[in-house]
């Protein structure tokens, strides 16, 4: 044991070492080393943030979005800032002496030696102004920044808008890094890809005497960094298509989602009201949000990700594709428009087989399609049978993207819902429901919720006959353009590709003689599929739904166009669409027929044909 | 227990002395950071700081008493009682607490008197460590023993790391000073210096040149002693292996385990261009402070950069700036010398107690103490990385404070009693 005692001299040594070799150090720095104390007595270091360029956003030709324009901060550092002619000061940026002692004491509350803005966002001319009569004024400097602006005024919900950090995202260690007064994305592109976007701050030190007057960079520049700017981004969006779909939408509420099969990628993103992004930036951001969000029509609601609907009869293709994957449904398969199972939205011919029911949106014959994938027998006990048919029917819907977030780079995509045993046992009790009381899924109404997204999404897979790309507005980050991996995976459903003809044979039918044959574009020879869908609506006048694909062999848009409180699908949701689609094929609208329609669109004054 | 015995007698006067004079100086320190010119209040001022350390300090008074009253056995018989309660109370924390700035790591008593148990862990581990080495021998190579051992050591910082409190816990690993002093394998401090030290190179040179590097200098040592050393060629090629394997993995886990802002603290100690917003302007300005003071410093609340937000945290984690700002070189030594007569007279005392639990219990004071002094003083003048701990006795805050008051005076209560101790 004795020799262990002997340790305690080395326990000893390593104490004393470290106190030597500190007290070395601090020697170095506070007696040797003169230029820490010329830092502190020309008594202050100031650090200029550098704000980096925030990455521009294009569509997908390359055409603008997003930019920056430059705007003036005038700062000021409450310490430095004690002997100034405050008047005069007051005369020179135009405000009261009242409002002068509120700043500077808001200031100071911040911290008395950093520096903190003291008005923002100055124009050229107030910067102009200023600038020349500021070196009386020690303590107060100009800061150059930028903020966003937009050419056109397009895709607001999209592109989201960026605003100053909030005193509770500063206390999280999520944003570390970010400083009070900071700008991030706080919606859209603008925040989902935030970390792209924003760039990498510089910052550079200089020593600046009392009187504010700079005496040169801190150790040569040493601790200086360069700010690099925010990397760009190709979004997916044709602006043209964009525009030209905002313009339809124009007075009314509702979404319109076109998506290019073959990619996925999304090339218009409508959410009716919408509204001038511009509006979100520069000085009355915070006057124009608080308008926006009082507004009855809630122009701030992004509505195709966050709304979710009742699909209406576009359901009825789902229905259809799962009940031919289950093998009880054949597209020879006739079923009588019995009106005692189920209301029929009008007379049509029987339906003596699938194309004729789509054709046709027959409620009756998929009443008992549904019904006929539900309750197969698989238990003797009705409540059972019915528990186990929806079940294994919820998980064919869900693989289409229903009740899923599809996983779009946008922020707060809602889920929507489709229901299961699980969800009715809550409402009714375990034995409280069977079949007769959930038929109304069948034809897309009762308790489904679907977002315009997933509609569009849905017409997608149609197009590709089985499997979707997960949609997604942005082609590429960066200069190199390289594309964002994840979105180039093909997602099958669990209905095999051999069913999807027979169904895209009844879209092609809709548009040919049923319910949406106004919608037709053959006078450009192209054929379009599509499916109309009428959604009733316990509030008042029914939403008018369309999703469509066109040309028929080698889809080029997939689109889905919800309008709500504007009647039957086939009166403003399918032609919308149709124009739609020969805009982004053709480039223009042909016929005077179609542009009087046009015009009548864009006005609201829907014709009054049924379906 | 014999009544005439009188412990007043035995206590020891010189580290009592040496704890009044530094909290003391802790004190008048404080007020020097939070002094504003232009706003002048009085030391005392509860609102400060200042004022509310002077309540920690007279709080601290009656936990000595306390501790003095307490029967002196209770220590040794209570230790593993106190370190379970105090490990429970840790996961209460974890489970029960609202954050605060990203940590699980407060018991909020009232809105202004919060207490982190985490600071109390220390004292209670070094208890229930020093029970157990006092019931084993080290040295016997007992696994069994040494895992309970390490799994003592090991359980509070590990509920700390989930605290999301990293720094707290890291103190845990002082108490290898202690088990040295009581038999632990040398091989381990030489383990833990030489993974330190590669821990530095890998900061400074990219992995594979350091691996490169490495490789050619053993290789080269091989072969110019080839015909000295061949027989413990496998234990060379064993250490090579070994320390590639620290490389590697330094860089895996500064880059991968760690997140960013505590990859950029350990990366600023080699390069203050890494995070110039965060961690690198405050260590910049740390060092102005200290710079500015020269030699005899400014003079007391004549400091200028530690007045203010030039230097984060001055009252607590970098409360040092103040002192070497306003006291220059001369107040720095005046505190490395305090810390080194505290820490040499524990270690003096510690060695005069007849039982291996009085002896260890002390080394763990001491190896706790020195580790604070050790990383607190080292990141202000940029030798350690930015780590939020405080500086015993100095820093501002009630928990700590207590803590090491705790921590030092069991150790005096014990050692007062010594010679009613027949030892084991």
């Amino acid at each position: 044991m004795k020799y262990l005692e002997g340790r305690k001299y080395v326990i000893q040594a390593i104490f004393l070492a470290i106190g030597a070799v500190y007290l070395i150090k601090l020697f170095y720095i506070q007696v040797l080393d003169d230029s820490y104390k010329t830092a502190a007595e020309s008594n202050a270091l100031r650090r200029v943030v550098q704000y980096p360029f925030r990455g521009l956003i294009y569509d997908r030709h390359g055409k603008l979005l997003v930019e920056n324009t430059p705007v003036y901060d005038l700062m000021v550092v409450p310490k430095e800032a004690k002997a100034i002619d405050t008047l005069k000061f007051c005369q020179l940026v135009g405000i009261t002496l009242q409002e002068y002692r509120e700043k500077i004491t808001a200031a100071k509350k911040y911290s008395y030696v950093k520096p903190s803005p003291f008005l923002q966002r100055l124009n050229n001319i107030e910067f102009a102004a200023i600038q020349d009569n500021l070196v009386d004024f020690p303590g107060f400097y100009i800061n150059a920044r930028t903020v966003r602006s937009y050419p056109h005024k397009s895709l607001s919900h999209g592109l989201g808008y960026i605003g100053e950090i909030s005193p509770r995202q500063l206390e999280d260690t999520a944003y570390h890094g970010y400083r009070q007064g900071d700008y991030l994305g706080i919606s859209g592109l603008e925040r989902e890809y935030e970390k792209y976007l924003m760039g990498k701050r510089g910052v550079k030190y200089t020593m600046v005497n009392v009187r504010g007057i700079e005496k040169g960079s801190f150790k040569n520049g040493a601790y200086d960094t360069l700010s690099e700017a925010g990397q760009n981004l190709m979004s997916t969006i044709d602006l043209k298509l964009q525009e030209y779909a905002e313009k339809l939408m124009e007075g009314k509420t509702g979404s319109i989602v076109a998506i290019e099969p073959k990619t996925g990628e999304i090339l218009s993103l409508v959410s009716a009201p919408y509204y001038d992004p511009s509006l979100l930036t520069g000085k009355e951001l915070g006057n124009n949000y608080m308008k926006l969000l009082r507004d009855p029509v809630k122009p701030l609601f992004n509505r195709p990700l966050m709304a979710t609907y009742p699909p209406g009869s576009i359901f009825k293709l789902a229905q259809a594709l799962i009940a031919l994957q289950e093998g009880t449904l054949t597209p020879e398969t006739g079923y009588p428009c019995n009106w005692s199972l189920v209301r029929c939205s009008h007379r049509h011919p029987y339906p003596a087989n699938l194309g004729i029911a789509i054709e046709q949106s027959c409620n009756p014959y998929f009443y008992q399609v549904f019904r006929s994938v539900v309750s197969r027998g698989r238990s003797s006990n009705v409540y059972k049978d019915t528990k186990l048919g929806l079940d294994a029917w919820n998980k064919h819907i869900k693989s289409f993207g229903f009740a899923t977030k599809l996983g779009i780079d946008l922020p707060n995509e809602k889920r929507g819902l489709m229901p299961n045993s699980q969800f009715y046992d809550k409402i009714y009790g375990a034995t409280g429901w069977k079949f007769p009381t959930i038929y109304s899924v069948s034809i897309g109404q009762g308790e489904t919720g679907v977002t315009p997204l997933q509609m569009a999404n849905f017409a997608a897979i149609l197009a590709n006959r089985g499997y979707y790309y997960t949609p997604h507005i942005v082609r590429s980050v960066g200069e190199n353009g390289k594309q964002v991996p994840e979105y180039s995976v093909k997602q099958y459903t669990s209905v095999d590709p051999r069913h999807f003809p027979a169904v895209v044979e009844g879209m092609q039918k809709v548009v040919e003689t049923g319910t949406a044959r106004f919608a037709r574009l053959s006078h450009i020879g192209v054929i379009l599929c599509g499916k109309t869908g009428t959604v009733q609506n316990p509030h008042g006048k029914d939403h008018s739904v369309f999703i469509a694909f066109a040309p028929k062999d080698d889809p080029k848009i997939a689109l889905a166009v919800y309008v709500e409180n504007a009647g039957s699908g086939a009166i403003a949701a399918a032609p919308m669409a149709s124009l739609l689609v020969e805009k982004y094929l053709t480039d223009t609208i042909k016929t005077a027929y179609r542009k009087r329609w046009e015009h009548d669109m864009i006005t609201g004054s829907f014709y009054k044909w049924g379906d | 227990m014999r009544t005439s015995y009188k412990i007043t007698q035995n206590i020891d006067w010189v580290t009592i002395g040496l704890y009044a004079l530094m909290v003391t100086l802790g004190w008048m320190n404080i007020y020097a950071a939070v002094y504003n010119p232009e706003n002048i209040t009085s030391i005392f001022d509860f609102s400060l700081n200042s004022g509310k350390q002077l309540a920690w300090i007279g709080t601290s008074v009656v936990i000595i008493i306390m501790l003095f009253a307490i029967d002196y056995k209770a220590y040794d018989s209570l230790a593993y009682g106190i370190y379970w309660f105090v490990i429970l109370i840790l996961l209460g924390t974890l489970v029960l607490a609202s954050p605060i700035k990203g940590s699980r790591s407060w018991l909020v008593i009232t809105e202004s008197v919060r207490l982190q148990p985490a600071e109390f862990a220390k004292f209670a581990t070094a208890l229930a460590v020093s029970r157990f080495m006092s019931s084993i021998n080290l040295r016997q190579q007992n696994w069994k023993d040494q895992a309970k051992l390490a799994g003592l050591a090991l359980l509070p910082p590990i509920i700390i790391i989930l605290q999301n409190e990293t720094g707290s816990a890291l103190v845990f690993a002082a108490f290898t000073l202690a088990f040295f002093r009581e038999g632990m394998s040398p091989l381990i401090l030489i383990i833990g210096a030489v993974a330190v030290f590669v821990f530095v190179l890998t900061l400074l040179i990219p992995q594979w040149y350091l691996a490169g590097i490495i490789t050619v200098l053993m290789g080269l040592y091989l072969w110019m002693n080839y015909h000295r050393i061949k027989r413990y060629l496998s234990t060379y090629v064993g250490i090579w292996v070994a320390v590639l394997i620290m490389v590697f993995s330094v860089t895996y886990f500064i880059d991968n385990v760690l997140q960013e802002h505590q990859q950029n603290r350990i990366k600023v100690l080699v390069d203050p261009e890494v995070d110039p917003l965060g961690v690198g302007w405050n260590v910049t300005q740390s060092k102005i402070a200290i710079g500015s003071g020269g030699f005899f410093g400014k003079g007391f609340l004549e400091g200028t950069q530690t007045k203010f937000d030039f230097v984060p945290e001055q009252s607590t984690d970098f409360i040092f700036c103040t002192v070497g700002e306003e006291h220059g070189w001369v107040g720095s030594l005046i505190i490395i010398a305090l810390f080194m007569g505290l820490l040499t007279r524990i270690i003096f005392v510690a060695e005069r107690q007849r039982s291996v639990f009085g002896r260890t219990y002390g080394y763990c004071v001491a190896s706790i103490i020195f580790f604070h002094f050790l990383v607190n003083i080292g990141m202000t003048i940029g030798l350690a990385p930015v780590v939020g701990i405080p500086l015993p006795f100095f820093s501002y805050g009630g928990s700590s404070l207590w803590s090491f008051t705790i921590l030092l005076f069991i150790l005096l209560a014990i050692d007062a009693h010594r010679k009613l101790d027949l030892g084991r």
